[in-house]
This record gives C-alpha cells, structure tokens and sequence, in this order.
C-alpha cells in the first residue's frame, strides 16, 4: 500500500514524510495527475494562504484527479488548510472559489488571539472513526464551517465552538496538525492507515 | 479551550546540547534529540532550540541536528540564535523546524520580518525580543542583551505584529537567570496590547507558582524556561500537575 502525498508546490510536506518513514509507511510524492491516480490512499497537507493554495492547485492541473479520486472512494485525509480548501468559500480569499467538494464556508476568528497556536482538546461525534477526545496541535485564524453538520466528526472550542475535523465515507479532513501532534497525533496516522 | 503552553529551551552548541547558568561555564549535555524525546514524553507542549554556535560549520551541523529532530520528534519546534537572512530561515524550516526565531536581525532590518512572513507564513515567524526595565520604560536589547536599541518595548512588539510576526518570545534581561519567577508587568504589558500569542520567558524558578503568575496575572499564552528542567529541579510532569490542580488550562 503507498500514500501520496499531495505536494502543491505550498506548504511544507516534510513532517509528513517523516511521520510516514517513522510509522514504516511507504509513501511518495504526488505532485502531477498520474502520480495522483496512482496512490491507494491521499494525504492533502496545507499550509499558507487559501487564494495561494487554490492557485497552485490550478497551474499544477491537479484539481480533477483530487475529485475523482474523492469521488471514487480513495481514502483521503486533509490537513488543515488541506481541510478548508475543500470548502466553496473563504474569509481569507472572498475573491477565490474553493474546490468546494464540501457544501460551506470558512470563516475568520472573530475574538481571540490569532493565529490560535497550542493544543486544544477536541469532542469527537458519533460520526467519527479515527479521532479521540484528545488535546491535538492547531495553528488556524480561520475554521470551517458545513452547511451539512452531519458530516462533522469533531468539535473544538477557541471562544467559540467550531469544527475541528469532518469525516464522509473515505473523505476524512481535520483542522489540527496530527503530524505535530505527538502520541496523539501518531494514533491518528496509524489508525487511518489502518482503515 | 486552548491550553497554555510549556517550553523546554535546550541551548545547542556544534550540534550538542549545553547547560550553564547564563552561558558561563558550559558543559556538553549530551545528545539533543534524546533529550528533546524525553521533554516530549514527559509533557512537553513545544521545544525551542537556542544555538549558540558561533562558527559557519558549527552551524551546518545544526541542520542536520535539526532535520534529525524532526525524523524522531512529533511535537512542534522552534530553531532560533543567529538566524540573520530569509536564507538561514529557509535552510532551517527545510530541515524540519516548525518555527524560526528572529532577534537581532529583525531589529536592525525589520522588512525581513514582512518577507518571511509573506514567503513563509506568520505562524513559523516567532521575534524573540529581550527587553529591560530603564527607568519607568522598558526597552528592547540586542546583541546577546549587549546593546540598548532605545526602541520602546511595546512600540516595537505592535510593529513585528504589523510586519506580520506570528508570535513573541519575551525574554525580560532583569529576570533571567535570577530564578526568582516571571517578570509579570513586562509581559503583561505586551501579552495585553497585541494580538499575537506571548511566549514568557527568563526567571522561571523551582517554583510551580512562577508559571501559575505568570498565565493567571500576565496573561502569557506560553512560558519558556531553561535551566529548572535541564537540572530537574522543576519536572513538566511535576509542573503540568500543579498548573491543572490550580485550573490553568494544561494539556
């Protein structure tokens, strides 16, 4: 079995790597159309900006095989912004569309510091198959918002409660960093791997 | 609700830890990626390196140091200590490191701040920042603490904000190394009039309660400390037990 892991020229894939060679997982790189079609399961990693991330998404011509291959059933795990991306809309980018495979917004922090950086502790719903009510890493100014709350897995609390993973048959995307996110976060991988 | 963080700082020099009480006397304490294994076992929500190398290969092993860190240690890191060029920032989050501190550099050329925040994201941009109380101000110090900018503190912790720093190290040069606690007004001045987290740091005794001061009077989002973990005089378990029976948010 080997996970590609989607590389968007944005973002850092590095921790990913090297979470994967930790856990003995064969993995590689996916970063054209082909390598995409040839994974058995997805990782989508984020870092940066939405309106980047869209862009680089286009110039690298990757966005229908990230479709199909959610619409095909292939395991897929989104990681931040690797979460909001697959939403129609960002504060972040009001100009930009997202992939909008997922029906809603993302939305900006309204109190609080931002970005809010530090663990915090999760509620995970009947919906959930891989998560704990676990303290995991988050670095987010921005959290998602689904029009369709059946399909969240997990809650959180940064002044307001807002969704910290969502899960839909193969497609599994959260908020927190579960690669920063020690033991907690290791359970997470070997659990979705093991899916 | 968000925790409050704890920070083990190792100071790294050629790639090996050291201890010593205010850089004197310095002792090689072993291999870092143990140690940083062992903080992170034990609780440990972040780890910050200090390298102290002075020469251009000392500084090529702190890479590898850096990269091996990562392969082992799932929680995040931050590198900082002579990180001059949007370069040495790259080389340093190529290798693996979550965040980069800035100290010296940002002050004496503060676009670089806007440059690696825009190029790499204001969440892995941390400014470590040491300040003194002068008279009735506080102001901020560079050069290892050696020079005086004349630069008021919070003058200069709402312009990183602004530049796009993603988060504060305060250091306060009249509490380090006294182990008498925190240094409350300094970093509440700061942690109250900016919107980016506060990471305390200098002063941290034996005593719990120095942490406890510090999130519940000055509002700190992290504190930072050295030497009470390095010496075990203060263990993050022991520590993390104390902070929850007082109902600080700890993960």
């Amino acid at each position: 079995m080997k996970i590609g892991i989607i590389d968007y020229k944005s973002g850092n894939l590095k921790s990913i790597q090297n979470m994967l060679t930790y856990l003995g997982q064969e993995h590689f790189i996916a970063s054209t159309k082909d390598e995409i079609e040839s994974a058995d399961k997805l990782i989508f990693p984020g870092q940066g900006h939405f309106s980047q991330a869209k862009k680089a998404l286009e110039t690298s011509g990757l966005i229908d095989s990230i479709k199909t291959s959610i619409k095909d059933g292939k395991p897929f795990l989104g990681i931040c912004l690797g979460l909001q991306i697959l939403f129609e809309n960002s504060e972040e980018a009001p100009n930009e569309k997202g992939l909008s495979i997922v029906k809603g917004d993302v939305l900006k922090f309204q109190q609080g510091k931002t970005p809010q950086i530090g663990w915090n502790k999760i509620s995970t719903t009947k919906n959930n198959s891989i998560l704990e009510d676990e303290s995991y890493y988050f670095v987010n100014s921005y959290y998602v918002k689904p029009k369709d709350t059946t399909i969240v897995s997990a809650y959180c609390n940064y002044h307001i409660d807002f969704t910290a993973s969502i899960e839909k048959q193969n497609l599994i995307a959260v908020q927190f960093h579960p690669e920063k996110s020690g033991e907690a976060g290791i359970r997470v991988f070997e659990k979705w791997i093991k899916l | 609700m968000l925790a409050k963080r704890i920070i083990p700082c190792l100071d790294i020099k050629d790639g090996q830890t050291v201890k010593g009480v205010n850089f004197e006397n310095l002792k090689y304490a072993g291999d870092p990626i143990s140690l940083a294994k062992k903080y992170s076992d034990e609780g440990a929500d972040e780890l910050v390196f200090l390298d102290i190398t002075a020469t251009n290969e000392g500084r090529k092993t702190t890479i590898q140091m850096v990269e091996n860190v990562a392969k082992q240690v799932f929680i995040p890191f931050t590198v900082g200590g002579g990180v001059k060029t949007v370069n040495d920032i790259k080389a340093l989050l190529r290798a693996g490191a979550d965040k980069v501190a800035l100290n010296s550099a940002a002050v004496k050329n503060p676009d670089i701040i806007k440059e690696a925040s825009e190029e790499f994201g204001s969440q892995c941009i941390v400014i470590a920042i040491d300040a003194k109380k002068i008279d009735d101000d506080f102001y901020v110090f560079i050069n290892a603490g050696q020079k005086n900018t004349g630069i008021k503190l919070l003058d200069w912790a709402k312009k990183i904000e602004a530049l796009g720093a993603g988060e504060i190290l305060l250091t306060s040069m009249d509490a380090d190394g006294t182990q008498a606690g925190f240094d409350i007004a300094m970093t509440k001045l700061v942690s109250e009039n900016v919107n980016i987290p506060v990471i305390a740091s200098g002063g941290a005794g034996d005593k719990p309660e120095h942490f406890c001061d510090v999130f519940e009077y000055a509002s700190a989002d992290a504190a930072l400390a050295a030497s009470i973990f390095h010496f075990d005089l203060l263990p993050v378990p022991e520590l993390k037990k104390y902070l929850r029976e007082k109902n600080i948010s700890i993960r």
